[in-house]
């Protein structure tokens, strides 16, 4: 069981301190290449298609684009950052002298890939809303899906940052497990595009379930479900967790 | 070189002075007793015993892979044994480690210092791990620096650092929490000559302010300067333990002549035939020969002309090799 405690605090305050240091930098990375995927497949794949789900298409993708866009941000700092803290900076080793307990930095650094995952994705609804992709009301809920979203990959990330031996183990991830995910879960398309057995796998995806709630909101309606989404995402969310917990603990005692 | 040297705690130092006053012989700071650690079936630790009084300065001795680094660990309660007892400032480990580890100050082996930060970031970010508050952070923090002679480096990027620099803010960030004990994992390894001594001045100082100090160490040197007594370990036993001058009366002869050139073989022989030496060691071109009057010896190697040799006191090295063994621990 993991022992909870504010005892987090100070080490999400690092995070967050060395972030505003190179705040300008990182937020360029963050919102470009979803930006880019939005603009050139929006507006550019966009013009070749007749309307999708009854939407303009590149009103379609952006829910997609900033799930997408959270997931990614989420697993870059899951993965590469925290491992870059744990490994190769021996940042964790170092605050696991003061008085603070591994599950503390696990936690704080969960946290804290949960909450900058979740800017980037406002960051991209803000584009959204800038270009006048979408104006509705609906927008502002989300951001708890966002946020959502954000600590599930990141709880899934630090998973695979546990059993990490270098770098190159992430590309693994991102190619056999994110980008698969990505296509399965209807950013680009709507499931429904997808083969039968396809579609039965995508529906226990976290990222499609982050899709479905967020699409819908994005055009302008309220997801026709709820629950079950949010349901599963929690599930991923805490199950990830645990497991993040474990096999880090198992790691640093070894 | 001062054997146990006793070194009372100087009150009303401005930059850290020594909390807790309990007198001589009042508990020790750290207590070890029969400690065990496997990993898998190799037994880093295997049954080691020792304890660390108030104010002294106590060395981990050992060869590669002898258990200093996993000892520390275990102290800090950053691993679980498999069996002993480790009590941390009177505070049972790793039940109470968090506690424990308030009033401790550690400078690990490799550097692990905060590269996205400057010099005075480090440790006002680490004060901060501690639960201690910003302003007296503030306070504290110009008395650090020039400890760690880095006041002019306050706002310089790691990356700006000598390795020496390097050293010395660890030092001063272990240093943050103004701690009783300070747990150093070989302290001046990589270090060049300069910097190392910079390092021992400043762990005397600390000495001096009453501080306890517990270093892992493979330099034979840093060990005679600095200990007061210290634990040769060896496969995570512990073979011998006192202070650095009795462990060179008590475990060997005072006198090595070292001996190289041509036909050293030859000379050997003799020299074992004569009985010039109470031990004789062959390694690769070297003759060690341990003795307590070194006159025969030289004797015998004047007559050799293709022979050189230097002739010295026996130190902690001797001591060390003649328990742990010549062979190579990689």
């Amino acid at each position: 069981m993991p022992a909870l405690s504010l005892r987090f605090v100070p080490v999400y305050m690092r995070n967050l301190l060395v972030w505003r240091k190179l705040a300008r930098a990182s937020v360029l990375g963050n919102i470009a290449d979803p930006l880019i995927t939005l603009v050139a497949f929006g507006y550019g794949l966009g013009r070749l298609l007749p309307s999708v789900d009854g939407v303009a298409y590149i009103v379609f993708l952006a829910g997609g684009a900033v799930c997408m866009s959270t997931a990614m941000a989420a697993s870059f700092e899951s993965l590469y950052s925290a491992f870059s803290r744990m490994h190769v900076q021996r940042t964790w080793e170092a605050i696991l002298n003061a008085p603070m307990r591994l599950d503390d930095v696990v936690v704080a650094e969960l946290l804290w890939a949960a909450s900058k995952s979740a800017f980037s994705g406002v960051a991209i609804l803000a584009v959204v809303f800038a270009l006048g992709i979408s104006r509705e009301p609906t927008l502002l809920l989300v951001v708890p899906v966002v946020a959502l979203a954000g600590l599930t990959f990141s709880a899934i990330g630090l998973c695979f940052n546990a059993l990490a031996r270098g770098y190159d183990f992430f590309t693994y991830y991102f190619t056999l497990v994110l980008t698969p995910m990505t296509f399965l879960s209807g950013v680009y398309y709507p499931v429904s595009q997808l083969p039968e057995w396809l579609a039965a796998i995508a529906s226990w995806l976290p990222l499609a379930a982050a899709v479905e709630l967020a699409r819908p909101l994005v055009i302008g309606r309220l997801p026709e479900q709820v629950l079950p989404h949010v349901a599963l995402l929690c599930a991923y969310a805490v199950l990830a967790s645990w497991i993040a917990l474990v096999l880090t603990r198992r790691r640093f005692v070894a | 070189m001062p054997e146990s040297a006793h070194r009372p705690g100087i009150a009303g130092q401005a930059l850290m002075a020594s909390s807790a006053g309990s007198g001589p012989g009042a508990v020790p700071v750290l207590r070890v007793e029969q400690l065990v650690k496997t990993f898998g079936p190799e037994r880093a630790v295997d049954g080691l015993g020792f304890s660390v009084r108030r104010g002294e300065c106590f060395g981990l001795l050992g060869p590669n892979g002898a258990g200093k680094s996993t000892t520390l660990k275990l102290v800090l309660g950053l691993l679980q044994p498999d069996g002993g007892r480790i009590e941390l400032l009177g505070l049972p480990v790793p039940e109470r480690a968090l506690e424990a580890r308030r009033r401790v100050g550690v400078v690990p082996q490799a550097d692990s210092l905060d590269p996205d930060f400057t010099v005075a970031e480090n440790l006002l970010v680490f004060g901060r791990y501690f639960g201690l508050a910003r302003a007296g952070l503030a306070q504290r923090l110009p008395a650090l620096l020039d400890f760690a002679g880095l006041a002019h480096k306050r706002d310089a990027r790691i990356d700006q650092l000598s390795g020496g620099m390097k050293r010395r803010l660890t030092l001063a960030r272990a240093l943050v929490n103004d701690p009783e004990v300070l747990f150093l994992d070989e302290p001046t390894t990589g270090l060049d000559p300069q910097a190392r001594h910079l390092i021992w001045d400043r762990l005397r100082q600390l000495l001096a302010r009453g501080k306890t100090i517990l270093l892992t160490t493979h330099f034979m040197e840093e060990a005679e300067r600095l200990c007061d007594r210290l634990a040769i370990l060896d496969h995570g036993r512990r073979i011998a333990m006192d202070s650095p001058g009795a462990l060179v009366r008590r475990e060997i002869e005072p006198q090595v002549v070292e001996v190289t050139g041509d036909r050293l073989g030859r000379w050997a022989q003799a020299a074992r035939d004569a009985g010039v030496a109470q031990r004789l060691e062959v390694v690769g071109d070297t003759a060690f020969a341990y003795c307590a009057d070194p006159r025969a010896a030289i004797e015998l190697v004047e007559r050799e002309p293709g022979l050189r040799y230097l002739q010295r006191r026996a130190n902690l090295e001797d001591v060390f090799l003649k328990l742990t063994g010549r062979e190579l621990r990689d």
